[in-house]
C-alpha cells in the first residue's frame, strides 16, 4: 500500500501537476469572468477553446510560424468574436432573464461544434513544435518538460495581464463595478451592455490562449469542447465563481489531482476532488 | 427665483401594473437645496430613480438644464451633470474606497479632473483618505454613505439627488453628513434631498416638496410652509 502511494506522490508528479495547473487555470479563467460579471453560465466555453485551438493550428500551418506566435492574431480575433456575440446575441436575450441566455450558449456550443466539424473535418489534430519533446533535466533524476513550462508561463502571463487590466484601467474597474452593482455602475456612466461585451471579448481572448495550450498539449477534435467545458467548470467551482486568484488555485488543484490520478484515474481523481469541494465548501476557495 | 435647473412635469412611474408615482410635478431651482419629503411609499425614491434614468417613466416629461431628458438612461445623464446617490449607498463592496471614487470619474467628462476631485472628496471626508485602500464592504454604514456621496461628486455634477442618505445612520453621523451637504451646496451645486426625516429636511432646504401617494401635494419655501400645512400634506388629512 505504502509503496503504491510512494509511486503516486512523487516529486516528478508534483512538478507535472503544477505545470499543468497553469493550463487549467487559463481554461477556467474565461469561464469565471463570465460567471462573475455577466452572471451567466457559458456552456459554449469549451467550444470557444477548441475554436481557439483550430485557429492557432490553421494559422500556424498557413503562415508556417510557431504556434505560440499565432496568439498575436488569435487573441484580437477571438476578442472581437466575443464582443460581437455578446452584443448582437446574448445581451439581447439576457433581457428575458438568465435561462434564455443559458439556452443560447447551449445552442451556440452545438452550432460551433457542428460548424467546426463541417469546416475542419472530424480528424484528430495536434500542434507539434520542435521543442514539444525536450526536457530540462534537474538534479535527482527529475525533469521539466519544456512545452509544459512554456504553457505555464503563457498561462500565468495571461492571468497577470488580465488582473492588471481589471485593477488598473477605467474599463477594468467598470467591469468589476458592473459585477458588484449594475445600477450603481450605470449611475457612474458605465454602459452595462458594453461592459458585458468587453467581458465576453476578454473571456474569448483567454479561450484563444487556452485553445493554443490545449492544442499543443493534447490531441483535439471538433467534439472535444465538452470535455474542456467540464474541466473549466471544475476549476471555477473549486476556486470560487468569479474569482481570478481562485481560478489559479483551482487550476493548480485540478492539475495536481489529474497527475496524481495517473493516466487511467486522472479525470476521476479531479472530479472526486470537485465533489469533496462541493460538499465541504460549495462557495469555492476564494469566493467572497 | 432663478431658472429651474430641473423640471419634472406630470411624471408617472410604474412597476408592472403597480403605479408608484401617479403624477409628479416639481421644480428645482439652480443652486438651491430642495427637499422632497413624504411618508414611506409616497413614491419619492421611485421619482428620484426615474429622474436619474434608472427607471423609465410611463408618462410625463423631465427637463434638465432646459433639455428634454425623459427616459434617457443613467449612463448618459451622468455625463450631462445629473448624479444620484442611491438609497442604501450601493457601494461597489468588493472594490477599495479609492477605486469606488475613481469609478465616479468614469464619465469622459469627469476624467480630466480626477486628481482635483479626489483631493476635494478627501478634504470633505478625511476618514475616506485613511481608509482609501480598504474594501468598501468593510466600512460602517456612515462611511459607505460617504463613499457613495464622494463617488457622486467625482462625476463632476451640477445637480445631485440624495436618496434617503440618513436611513439607518446614527444621529451624530447624520449631522456630520448634512453639514457636508451644506458645504457642497455652498460651492454652487444644486442639491435635492429625499427624506423621511421631515424636520431635518425642512431645516436644511430652502424649498420643500411634499409627496403623498405618488403625487406632489404641496410645494413651498421652507420659511413659508407652516407645520400645520406640512402635517396635513404629509398625512393627507
Amino acid at each position: 500500500m505504502l509503496e503504491v502511494l510512494q509511486n503516486i506522490f512523487t516529486a516528478q508528479n508534483a512538478i507535472s501537476g503544477i505545470l499543468l495547473g497553469g493550463l487549467f487555470a487559463v481554461l477556467g479563467v474565461g469561464m469565471t469572468i463570465i460567471f462573475g460579471i455577466v452572471k451567466l453560465t457559458n456552456l459554449a466555453h469549451g467550444e470557444f477553446v477548441i475554436l481557439g485551438a483550430f485557429c492557432s493550428t490553421l494559422i500556424s500551418q498557413a503562415l508556417d510560424i510557431d504556434p505560440i506566435l499565432t496568439l498575436i492574431i488569435t487573441i484580437p480575433l477571438m476578442f472581437i468574436i466575443g464582443m460581437v456575440l455578446q452584443s448582437v446575441l446574448i445581451n439581447r436575450v439576457m433581457l428575458q432573464g438568465s435561462e434564455p441566455a443559458l439556452l443560447v450558449t447551449f445552442g451556440l456550443s452545438i452550432i460551433l461544434q457542428d460548424a467546426m466539424l463541417l469546416l475542419f473535418s472530424a480528424d484528430a489534430r495536434k500542434m507539434n513544435p520542435s521543442y514539444a519533446q525536450s526536457n530540462i533535466s534537474l538534479p535527482g533524476g527529475l525533469y521539466i518538460p519544456v512545452l509544459d513550462l512554456i504553457l505555464l508561463i503563457i498561462s500565468l502571463v495571461t492571468i497577470l495581464v488580465l488582473t492588471l487590466f481589471l485593477r488598473r484601467t477605467y474599463m477594468g474597474r467598470a467591469i468589476r463595478a458592473t459585477s458588484d452593482d449594475i445600477v450603481a455602475a450605470s449611475l457612474m456612466g458605465v454602459s452595462i451592455k458594453k461592459a458585458y461585451a468587453v467581458a465576453m471579448g476578454i473571456a474569448m481572448a483567454t479561450a484563444a490562449v487556452a485553445g493554443l495550450c490545449v492544442g499543443m498539449r493534447w490531441t483535439f477534435y471538433p467534439s472535444s469542447g465538452g470535455e474542456y467545458l467540464l474541466r473549466a467548470f471544475g476549476v471555477v467551482v473549486i476556486g470560487g465563481m468569479g474569482s481570478i486568484p481562485g481560478a489559479l488555485v483551482g487550476g493548480l488543484v485540478f492539475g495536481l489531482a489529474q497527475v496524481f490520478g495517473g493516466a487511467s484515474y486522472g479525470l476521476l481523481a479531479s472530479y472526486v476532488v470537485l465533489i469533496i469541494m462541493l460538499a465541504v465548501r460549495p462557495q469555492g476557495l476564494f469566493s467572497k | 427665483m432663478s431658472e429651474p435647473i430641473l423640471k419634472v412635469e406630470g411624471v408617472q412611474a410604474k412597476y408592472g401594473d403597480f403605479i408608484a408615482v401617479e403624477s409628479a410635478t416639481l421644480d428645482v431651482p439652480q443652486g438651491m437645496i430642495v427637499s422632497v419629503i413624504g411618508a414611506n411609499g409616497a413614491g419619492k425614491s421611485t421619482l428620484m430613480d426615474t429622474i436619474a434614468g434608472v427607471h423609465k417613466p410611463s408618462a410625463g416629461k423631465v427637463y434638465f438644464k432646459g433639455e428634454d431628458i425623459t427616459g434617457m438612461p443613467a449612463e448618459k445623464l451622468v455625463t450631462r451633470g445629473l448624479s444620484l446617490v442611491p438609497q442604501g449607498s450601493r457601494c461597489f463592496i468588493r472594490m477599495t474606497v479609492e477605486d469606488n471614487l475613481i469609478m465616479g470619474s468614469y464619465p469622459k467628462s469627469a476624467r480630466g479632473k480626477l486628481k482635483e476631485s479626489l483631493e476635494r472628496v478627501y478634504e470633505l471626508f478625511p476618514v475616506l483618505k485613511q481608509k482609501r485602500n480598504d474594501l468598501s464592504g468593510s466600512l460602517s454604514g456612515g462611511q459607505r454613505q460617504m463613499v457613495a456621496i464622494g463617488r457622486a461628486l467625482m462625476t463632476n455634477p451640477d445637480c445631485v439627488l440624495f436618496d434617503e442618505i440618513s436611513l439607518g445612520l446614527a444621529p451624530t453621523i447624520i449631522k456630520d453628513i448634512y453639514a457636508r451637504i451644506k458645504e457642497i451646496s455652498a460651492g454652487g451645486m444644486t442639491v435635492v434631498l429625499v427624506e423621511q426625516d421631515t424636520q431635518r429636511a425642512i431645516r436644511t432646504a430652502q424649498l420643500c416638496h411634499i409627496m403623498l401617494k405618488g403625487r406632489v401635494v404641496l410645494s413651498g419655501s421652507s420659511k413659508e410652509l407652516t407645520d400645520e400645512e406640512i402635517k396635513k400634506a404629509y398625512f393627507g388629512l
